[in-house]
């Protein structure tokens, strides 16, 4: 009882550091989107050090305009990297499930590619290592959420509970649709590291059309027209086509969403938790379009800009646990393999104490 | 003796082309209304930089006098099929050129240099400024910290461009544009719209107007022994 009592409170110490990694996760990724939306990404010449000072001593005095949040987006980097070791560290020593252990694995390997794809896209000077760098933080993202819903009182709850069936189509689609919004992050991540700022400035119509001119005469026009402050580059034709891209995704996935929470409330009931869970993902893709309409409305704005972000990764979060909590809960999963001892270990208790 | 005979005639054929060589002069104006500059209100808010100024600084993207003189606009050679003039450079004998950060801005912002030449970037700021050049042209990408008093800054670039970005990313409202040219023949328009290339020889060449909003326009001339005049006018709608 001492030892079931022991694992139970060491379980939750897990799971609430792996939900801890998680927010500190999140947050970066807020860090990171300032870091661009303020065009600050090379204010900070060099890697890993920070103007020739040990970048956990470079005094605060001299964090001043974009050096602020590329530096402070160095630290928060090391610390969710510390933050990941030790919680890789842990799955290894304390979770029994090997595949846990390589999730955490994975994580920390991702953590420390991302910090060097980080550090190369400034000593490198690439700006194209941005894109991939944006992308990678998603996947990270969704990764150190998984970690925390796998080690949670509730995963076991799920996972030894009763099996209820949700239908096949159902399921199809919300992965698909998460596809969907990882692809639209990467075009706007794409768009985004592009550093060109608004290609399109006006919404709902792209420079008073439905599909813009992007004849060459039109492009020089659109550059011609456009005062920016920041020194963005200057738009291409690529550029428009891939925000027209973005917006039409954008409403792709709206239709998706309102498809799964429609289907979601049909055959689960509108109060099972995935149906629940679909209506407020619904409820993030309106507020995400509404921030991505801000975003052009308010010229780049880097706070709705970053905000715009942020949504986005809750958006690709929602929808990657929906998929992990619906292959939990389906009658198609085998039982046998889910019994407490072979697959929770420590968290079997946990699921056996409640 | 023989190697005497020879630099005399190649100095004798040298003064002879230079005394062939002429101007060619203009004036740039610009017709319709651009769009209104835009207050740098970043900088204003910026706690180091704000206070160097008294009023809030614009953009310099359409510099116009009251008759339409247009500023800033980048005048070059070509040849007479449109070719760039390569091989001509004389930049590595030419004065260096000052590229200073004061303000918390770059001045100029539009500079032409030919390949070869020195840029000098000076930080006359009580800040620190990084000095990031962008090339979309082939010449090296350089990102290099200037603190407040340090040493100025010297660069060369080799290969011709049009408005290679110089940026500063800890003030991203700071840029400015260098064209660069493998000849002497280019000048920048001033505050009256005037531009003058000087010692062009003898030829027909194409000449380029270049603003890094309204793009390019284009004029053939020949080029004798007298100066020639070629205008130019942009406009907006």
């Amino acid at each position: 009882m001492n030892d079931a009592k022991s694992f139970s409170s060491h379980a939750r110490a897990l799971h609430w550091f792996a939900v801890l990694t998680a927010i500190a996760t999140f947050l970066l990724l807020g860090a990171g989107g300032l870091v661009t939306s303020h065009e600050a990404g090379m204010s900070v010449p060099d890697w890993p050090n920070s103007y020739g000072y040990n970048m956990f001593l470079f005094p605060p005095s001299k964090w001043i305009g974009g050096i602020f949040y590329e530096h402070t987006h160095r630290l928060w980097a090391s610390a969710v990297g510390f933050m990941t070791t030790i919680l890789a560290v842990w799955l290894w020593a304390k979770d029994s499930r090997k595949w846990m252990k390589w999730l955490g694995t994975t994580a920390f390997l991702l953590v420390v590619a991302q910090g060097v794809l980080g550090g190369l896209r400034v000593t490198l000077k690439m700006d194209n290592l941005g894109i991939f760098h944006g992308i990678i933080a998603q996947i990270f993202f969704v990764i150190t959420c998984a970690i925390a819903l796998f080690t949670s009182g509730l995963w076991a709850k799920i996972s030894l509970g009763p099996k209820i069936n949700i239908p096949r189509p159902l399921r199809t689609l919300v992965l698909a649709t998460t596809v969907l919004i990882f692809v639209q992050l990467i075009l706007g991540a794409t768009m985004r590291h592009q550093h060109a700022g608004l290609s399109i400035n006006t919404f709902p119509s792209a420079y008073g059309k439905v599909w813009p001119d992007t004849s060459p005469e039109a492009i020089q026009r659109y550059n011609a027209e456009r005062m920016e402050i920041t020194n963005i580059n200057p738009i291409t034709a690529f550029q428009v086509v891939l925000q027209m891209v973005h917006r039409i995704a954008a409403v792709a996935i709206l239709v998706c969403v309102v498809l799964c929470a429609v289907l979601a409330g049909r055959n689960l009931g509108a109060h099972d938790s995935l149906a629940k869970f679909a209506f407020f993902w619904l409820g993030l893709i309106v507020a995400q379009i509404v921030l991505g309409a801000a975003t052009i409305l308010t010229n780049k704005a880097a706070d709705i800009a970053t905000a715009h972000v942020l949504v986005g990764a809750l958006s690709l979060v929602t929808g990657a646990l929906w998929c992990i909590i619906a292959f939990g809960r389906s009658a198609n999963v085998p039982v046998a393999s889910r019994t407490a001892g072979e697959t929770f270990g420590a968290f079997g208790t946990l699921a056996g104490n409640k | 003796m023989k190697l005497l005979s020879f630099a005399f005639l190649i100095g004798v054929l040298t003064a002879a082309s230079i005394s062939h060589a002429a101007d060619i002069i203009g004036t740039v104006t610009l017709t319709g209304t651009p769009p209104a500059e835009i207050p740098i209100q970043p900088l204003m808010d910026d706690p180091t930089c704000g206070p160097l100024h008294t009023e809030t600084p614009t953009t310099h993207f359409y510099v116009v006098g009251k008759n339409g003189e247009f500023a800033d606009v980048v005048v070059s050679l070509k040849d007479a099929s449109g070719n760039a003039i390569t091989g001509k450079s004389t930049g590595a004998s030419a004065s260096a050129v000052l590229l200073d950060q004061k303000g918390c801005l770059y001045t100029p912002q539009i500079l032409a240099i030919q390949t070869g030449q020195k840029v000098t970037v000076r930080n006359s700021d009580p800040c620190i400024h990084n000095v990031h050049t962008t090339s979309k042209g082939g010449n090296p990408e350089h990102n290099d910290v200037q603190i407040s008093g340090g040493p100025d800054l010297t660069y060369t670039f080799d290969k011709p461009e049009m408005f290679m970005k110089f940026q500063c990313d800890v003030h991203p409202w700071m840029f400015a544009w260098v064209s660069i040219f493998d000849s002497p023949y280019y000048a920048v328009s001033g505050a009256d719209g005037k531009f003058v290339i000087k010692n062009v020889p003898p030829g027909s060449y194409t000449v380029v107007a270049s603003h890094r909003k309204l793009g390019e326009q284009t004029e053939t001339v020949q080029v004798a022994d007298k100066d020639v005049t070629v205008n130019f006018s942009f406009s907006v709608k």
